[in-house]
């Protein structure tokens, strides 16, 4: 069972405290950018086998919204952190480089 | 290939069953084909079928990483219906159920289909509306579909509780020719059909890259060598993601589990399909007597094949307030499958930003039902560039705000 820690309150719950909200760090385009970006902005996901960033809110606790650095396969959790941020924080990507070399996500933004 | 028949069972009666031939070959693959379609699940399979039937291409490779249908073709429950709500859908779903109909003769093969009647509870009000709008709309698109009463649901479904605990029933979207076929079988049977034409299905064969030049499609590298080829179907489901990015482009779906288990078997008590959305679970009997039960997906994205457990815990506790007698039963096996979820809960059936590269994905948690329709529609866009079938399952839908919403007909997984 998926468990994660809720960097907002401190908790540690299992899956069922919290709510996915799919991927993480959306580069938002909205009135006057191109119709590329803003359908990639809306629809297009990096979906990935392995690593991914992803949102979380802590439904059934705190109620706050935090990120996860999660892998898709092995389901292992490298980390949680703020949501209020453009990228993972170094010591999330060094933790997720360290069991996955070479890992890849679209331009941070 | 030597047919099936009663006379072939008589014949071969008499060698002892020493005389049956391999359903299909294993060849090695070939430098080159004009077709290649990744994903020996059922739509690739039968969009090989029809690629050689309807359109006389027969230079066809299936290439399929594990096993032939292996996929969430072999995983699903196996549910057969047509009852959506928008006209691009009820179009490609019956244009699936009706070939469904005489599939086993077709492919002289037999699929087991059983149109037992499908049956979608309505146990809120706004429930009731929205089947009732799926009845009228399907009565305009020549859907025969109905909604019946609770006390017809219960003549259909003797072992119903119709004032659950939470939700009581009140009224249902019945389809009398949906049903279920067996999963295995239709793989089997196009597999064995399109090896028949001359194709080769190859399988232990994966996909690693695809190669372009100048932004058309070239051939694809795999664990077997590169093979060439005129034109890429790509067929693989929650693996859709991934086989893109090899193309180096994005796609609107996202990967998760979705699982489904099965009872001891018991003696036949439920001779239709229920499925029941807002308490989220669904159940059928299989021949064999066991209960096949499914119900909702991860909550995040994965590729895992497992599922998690609290999802078994709602669908178990969904079914027992539905079915009060399931609760005595033992569950024997449990499994799940990588199903690829769009946003508007449709299907794509598409041309690709590389030129001879088509995808047919998105089926989600309920392609199994359009594998005869997909394939024929699939194939004819591959072979001609166009099929009225897939018209408006394009990728570019979202780009134009054409969504096909289904978020309805397909709430619950199935
Ligand atoms: C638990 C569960 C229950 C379901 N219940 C129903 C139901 O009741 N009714 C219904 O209509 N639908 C149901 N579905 C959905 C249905 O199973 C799928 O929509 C359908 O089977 C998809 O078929 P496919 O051929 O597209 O994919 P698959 O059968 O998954 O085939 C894709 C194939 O591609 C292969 N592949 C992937 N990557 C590569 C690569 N790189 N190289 C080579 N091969 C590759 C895979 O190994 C796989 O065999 C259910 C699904 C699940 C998981």
């Amino acid at each position: 069972m998926l468990i994660l820690e809720c960097p907002c309150c401190g908790v540690v719950g299992e899956e069922t405290e919290f709510a996915g909200g799919g991927e993480a760090h959306l580069k938002r385009f909205g009135p006057g950018s191109s119709e590329e970006n803003f359908h990639d902005y809306l629809f297009a996901k990096e979906n990935p086998k392995g690593v991914h960033f992803e949102r979380w809110r802590h439904a059934n606790g705190c109620g706050k919204w935090f990120h996860a650095a999660r892998n898709t396969v092995t389901l292992e959790v490298y980390g949680t952190y703020s949501a209020q941020t453009y990228e993972p924080p170094q010591e999330i990507k060094d933790k997720v480089s360290a069991k996955v070399p070479g890992w890849s996500w679209r331009e941070f933004a | 290939m030597k047919r099936y028949s009663a006379f072939a069972v008589a014949r071969e009666a008499l060698g002892n069953h020493m005389g049956w031939e391999r359903a299909w070959a294993s060849p090695e693959p070939k430098k080159k084909y004009d077709v290649i379609i990744i994903g020996a699940g059922g739509h690739g399979l039968a969009t090989a079928y029809y690629l050689g039937k309807n359109h006389g291409i027969t230079n066809v490779a299936i290439l399929e990483k594990g096993w032939l249908g292996g996929g969430n073709t072999g995983r699903n429950t196996t549910i057969i219906r047509s009852n959506y709500l928008q006209d691009p859908s009820a179009a490609i779903y019956e244009k699936a159920r009706s070939l469904y109909e005489t599939l086993s003769q077709d492919l002289n093969y037999n699929v087991m289909f059983s149109p037992r009647g499908v049956m979608m509870l309505a146990q809120t009000q706004h429930e009731v509306r929205g089947y009732e709008r799926t009845a009228h709309a399907n009565a305009l698109q020549g859907v025969k579909t109905e909604f019946i009463t609770p006390a017809r649901v219960k003549e259909l479904v003797p072992i119903i509780n119709l004032d659950g605990p939470r939700y009581p029933v009140l009224g249902a979207l019945w389809q009398a020719r949906g049903g279920t076929a067996r999963h295995d079988a239709v793989a089997w049977g196009y597999a064995r059909a399109c090896s028949a034409m001359g194709m080769d299905v190859i399988q232990k064969c994966e996909v690693t890259g695809v190669r372009t030049v100048d932004g058309k499609v070239q051939g694809v590298t795999t664990n077997r060598g590169d093979i060439d080829c005129e034109k890429l179907g790509v067929v693989v489901a929650g693996h859709s993601g991934h086989v893109a990015d090899m193309a180096g482009f994005r796609l609107p779906i996202e990967s998760v589990t979705l699982q489904a288990l099965v009872s001891e078997p018991i003696k036949p008590c439920m001779d239709v399909v229920v499925m029941a959305n807002t308490v989220h679970g669904y159940m059928s009997q299989s021949d064999k007597g066991e209960m096949v039960i499914g119900g909702g997906t991860d909550g995040s994205n994965n590729y895992t094949q497992r599922g998690s457990f609290h999802h078994i815990e709602e669908t178990v506790r969904a079914l027992v307030e539905t079915f009060p007698m399931v609760s005595r039963l033992k569950m024997l096996r449990q499994w799940g499958g990588i199903v690829d979820i769009t946003g508007d809960r449709s299907p794509m059936l598409s041309k690709t930003p590389v030129e001879n590269m088509f995808i047919n994905c998105g089926w989600g948690t309920g392609g199994f039902k359009a594998i005869p329709g997909s394939g024929w529609g699939f194939a004819e866009l591959v072979a001609k560039g166009y099929s009225p079938l897939t018209e408006e399952f394009g990728i570019d839908r979202f780009k134009e705000g054409r969504f096909i919403d289904e978020s309805g007909a397909a709430g619950v997984a199935h």
